[in-house]
């Protein structure tokens, strides 16, 4: 499985620009003219242009992913290249600001790419272009195959600093690949990289795999497995490729969650058709119930303190969002609006917690703050479901299926503005983002 | 939903006329149960028009009692449930008592409901309310006089669709809980 080995043999060096490159006088980032507000829903994105790396193809590839992923997070607007009137730039001199002006570039990125004792060496520059301005200037070095990875921890650096917030591009989603059709539909869990590169293929499709879920040090997942005999959950550890049982419930088991820490796992378990959630604590595999009430309790997520679990329940009589201590104290309900509240997912900044809501024969993916507040719907159709954060909580990714469709990621940001579908291929459910991969 | 189960039905009679043909070309079964396994298959003779109409004939006959076939079409192996609930409905009564009465006919059987749901719902939900609505059945079967170690239960949640199809009639379709034979059928 070549995308295990990724997190282990992956190494960046990190070099200061200002040192690589001399002639010019250290970043200032206090004066940089240029700044994405992220916070604005009306955003007119920063037009930047990503010419091609030099250093032949991989030069070219990196770039383009680079302005793909900007391009993506709806901040910005890379340029046509075909617009750039100086071409053939060189890294290690001076963009000719004028000519990226007369093009109104805002920012301007430029790099290059050399080979070094079977390494590649990025380096890359990010330009303010009216201040005439060093913004960065980072060399990354890493092994051939792992161009896109270097690409992506570029274009987190280049959002960080013009948006003054974490990137979340060097990031993978783990999800369930569906294929078959509707009539016999087949399920395996799956692994790729946030724009969709890279697929890789966990499990085969024999038995019905759902609701994957990263922990917070992004080599283990879990996840559940249902089958005729019966349901499980499982942590799969993603750089060893094992696999491991939580243990047998005497009734189906689903629904699991990484504490923030990753010390511990909620779940739900069903007896005689009564769910309650439940949480383990992996190091000594001891398990405490949470909630024992003759409802629906499930999907429990973990504020980013640990201290707080939100969940689903109809305990009054259709299914609501309802905010509990992570020991299961005081639960209390936050959601009143009209409709049906689903899969609550809190947001890693702690701000929000996104849910599925169902009203008027629609779903929507929405938002709300941990007291209920503020909610806002974000999307809608025949059936959205199942948010996940991406590690900055800036965007949410979900599944969309159409009328008699199958199932496709999509992503949205938090304001509702950057709609569209993740360039995965495939059939796909149940995406969970990864926390950014060290 | 009406029309559908006695489409459904008649589908199943012909599956059954023509296993039943396919059957009768090679060893003619008795009412009783067979006591020794059937004759390699493979040298059996075809039936002489197998991919026709089936064929016409005495289907009651043809379906050994005790059998999977038998609960399924002579009982009903499929109760279904209104939206997001998990109540037993009147129209359901009735297959369970047969169902309860079929099982206690034949009390080496043990059997698996599964639970499942429309796809009107998010994952997670679905699975607990296809859990819920196979635990009614079970509960059903056991007030019934069925022994409860005789049932397990599990939920599809929306995993399963009986019917693809999306609208109404689909949906209602797939809310239901099937009542699957795991062993001990002639």
């Amino acid at each position: 499985m070549n995308s295990m080995r990724f997190l282990k043999s992956f190494a960046f060096a990190l070099v200061a620009g200002a040192a690589v490159f001399g002639g010019l006088a250290a970043p200032a980032p206090a004066h940089a003219q240029i700044e994405v507000n992220v916070n604005r829903g009306d955003i007119q994105p920063l037009p930047i242009a990503v010419p091609a790396f030099g250093g032949g193809q991989v030069g070219a590839d990196i770039s383009q992913v680079i302005a793909a992923n900007l391009q993506r997070s709806g901040l910005f607007r890379p340029l046509d290249p075909n617009s750039f009137v100086e071409r053939d730039l060189n890294a290690a001199i001076q963009p000719a600001f004028p000519s990226w002006k007369q093009i109104n570039a805002q920012a301007l990125v430029n790099g290059q790419v050399t080979v070094r004792d079977g390494q590649l060496v990025v380096d890359f520059r990010l330009w303010d272009v009216f201040a005439e301005q060093q913004l960065l200037g980072l060399q990354f070095t890493s092994t051939p195959e792992n161009w896109r990875r270097v690409a992506h921890k570029i274009s987190d650096q280049i959002y960080e600093r013009l948006t003054g917030e974490k990137g979340y591009f060097d990031t993978r989603v783990v999800f369930v690949a569906e294929g078959g059709g509707r009539a016999a539909r087949t399920k395996r869990l799956a692994i790729m990289d946030q724009d969709g590169a890279n697929p890789s293929y966990l499990t085969d499709g024999s038995y019905i795999v759902m609701t994957p879920r990263f922990s917070s040090n992004s080599q283990e997942i879990t996840y559940m497995a249902l089958r005729p005999e019966g349901s499980a959950i499982y942590l799969f550890n993603l750089e060893t490729g094992r696999r491991e049982s939580l243990g047998n419930f005497q009734g189906m088991v689903f629904a699991p969650r990484f504490s923030p820490d990753g010390s511990k796992v909620a779940f739900s378990v069903e007896r005689s058709g009564n769910s309650d959630i439940f949480v383990m604590d992996l190091r000594n595999r001891s398990t405490a119930r949470l909630t024992a009430d003759p409802s629906i309790d499930t999907s429990a997520s973990f504020s980013p303190d640990g201290a707080r679990i939100v969940f689903n329940s109809d305990r009054s009589g259709s299914p609501q969002l309802y905010v509990m201590g992570a020991d299961g104290s005081g639960p209390r309900r936050i959601s009143f609006g009209q409709g049906r509240y689903t899969t609550p997912v809190w947001s890693p900044t702690g701000e929000f917690i996104a849910f599925t809501k169902q009203i008027g024969g629609q779903f929507h993916i929405g938002v709300m703050r941990p007291d209920g507040s503020d909610e806002r719907i974000l999307t809608s159709s025949y059936l959205d479901e199942g948010p996940t954060w991406a590690p900055n909580g800036r965007v949410l990714m979900f599944s969309r299926e159409g009328r008699g469709s199958g199932a496709k990621l999509w992503s949205v940001d938090v304001t509702g503005r950057v709609l569209q579908p993740v360039p995965y291929p495939g059939g796909a459910s149940d995406p969970a983002w990864s926390p950014l991969l060290q | 939903m009406a029309t559908s189960f006695t489409a459904r039905t008649a589908l199943n009679l012909a599956l059954v006329a023509a296993a039943a043909a396919s059957l009768s070309a090679c060893t003619r079964p008795k009412p009783a149960f067979q006591t020794q396994p059937p004759a390699p298959a493979p040298t059996a003779p075809a039936p002489t028009t197998p991919d026709t109409a089936p064929p016409a004939g005495p289907v009651g006959s043809a379906t050994v009692p005790g059998s999977q076939q038998d609960f399924v079409v002579n009982v009903g192996d499929t109760v279904l449930f209104d939206f997001d609930s998990y109540s037993i409905r009147e129209d359901a009564r009735g297959i369970l008592a047969a169902q309860a009465g079929w099982l206690r006919q034949y009390p080496a059987v043990r059997v698996r409901i599964e639970g499942n749901t429309d796809e009107l719902g998010t994952r997670e939900y679905n699975l607990a309310l296809g859990a819920r609505r196979a635990n009614a059945v079970r509960e059903f079967l056991v007030s019934n006089g069925i022994g409860g170690e005789r049932i397990t239960t599990i939920s599809y949640g929306k995993e399963r669709p009986v019917d693809p199809g999306t609208g109404d009639e689909a949906y209602a379709r797939n809310r239901n809980a099937k009542t699957a034979i795991v062993s001990g059928a002639r």
